[in-house]
């Protein structure tokens, strides 16, 4: 994993804030900028900066796919060392998959592979889930939510 | 793409999906790209704001950037007449940010509980999923923790133009 990366006081506090509701008003960066106590070209320019460095990997609106009609579905893959590049390539080239990681189990839990697909419609998962498993040879097992007890994606930046 | 979105909706998700503009007037901006008025851009984004469309306009952090170099996934199996109750209560922790009842898979995946801890250690995420295991006490038949070791692609949503 890489090491966290180098970010001052002010971004802290920036990255805090971010993570709530950005304003929507005529000119939203002066309003966070005031917040913040620094100048809004200031502010654009740290926030250009951290995305440039990936500390942040988004800066807008999040989207949940599925109040838009779409859907959203967990899925897991239990795949061999010897054929871990070739499938990995080939659930990374999906423009579905929304995220991807390897993941290690502490007991024995065979899936290492978790990724997430993301899509307009039902239909579009079920035709995902058949693109890889006969690309890849493997069985793909989805996980769709049953019910969400809790989801905010807020953590303050660790000192 | 979708019964609840128009098209004017629509064409304002595809003009944000990979960003808000950094420029001092954004959603002025995005009425020129569009062709439509700055005021019908904010109440769209209003709208789906409070449709649940959009989940929030802000920042996601690189986990690792911020400090939290480990995330763990705790996996649980639980009856399933008391998951509503539990599932509510490990969602109310503090360092659990994901919590959801997912179906199981067996044999090979007997958990149905799934919740997402982030720590700045592995040590630590371990200990709070000790503190997981505590509340759930006998409920809890079986659990494991997958840590994660490597994104390996991490783009969001993206829907087609």
């Amino acid at each position: 994993m890489p090491e966290p990366a180098f970010i001052d006081e002010v971004d802290r506090a920036l990255i805090d804030h971010l993570q709530g509701g950005f304003p929507i008003c005529e000119e939203p960066y002066a309003e966070v900028a005031g917040w913040l106590g620094i100048g809004e070209a200031e502010l654009l320019e740290r926030i250009e900066r951290l995305l440039a460095t990936r500390v942040l990997t988004r800066f807008g609106p999040m989207f949940q796919v599925e109040q838009m009609g779409g859907a959203f579905v967990l899925a897991a893959m239990a795949v061999p060392d010897a054929d871990w590049r070739r499938v990995r390539a080939l659930v990374d080239s999906l423009p579905e998959v929304a995220h991807n990681y390897r993941r290690e189990s502490e007991r024995h839990t065979p899936f290492n592979m978790w990724f997430v697909l993301a899509t307009e419609s039902e239909e579009g998962i079920a035709a995902a889930l058949r693109r890889i498993e006969e690309g890849s040879g493997l069985p793909v097992y989805a996980f769709p939510k049953r019910r969400e007890y809790f989801v905010e994606m807020k953590l303050g930046v660790r000192r | 793409m979708s019964r609840r979105l128009d098209d004017t909706d629509r064409r304002l998700v595809l003009a944000t999906q990979d960003g808000l503009p950094l420029v001092p007037r954004p959603y002025h901006q995005l009425a020129a790209q569009l062709g439509i008025a700055p005021s019908e851009v904010m109440e769209r984004l209003l709208r789906m704001l409070a449709r649940g469309i959009i989940r929030r306009i802000g920042a996601v952090p690189n986990h690792y950037a911020i400090g939290y170099t480990a995330n763990g996934m705790s996996v649980w199996d639980v009856p399933d007449e008391l998951i509503d109750e539990l599932g509510a209560r490990v969602g109310e922790l503090d360092f659990v940010t994901h919590c959801y009842h997912r179906p199981r898979r067996l044999p090979e995946w007997p958990y149905n509980l799934f919740a997402m801890v982030h720590g700045a250690s592995r040590d630590e995420v371990l200990h709070q999923v000790d503190e997981i295991a505590r509340l759930l006490g006998a409920a809890s038949r079986a659990h494991d923790v997958l840590f994660s070791t490597e994104i390996l692609k991490k783009t969001g949503l993206r829907i087609g133009g």
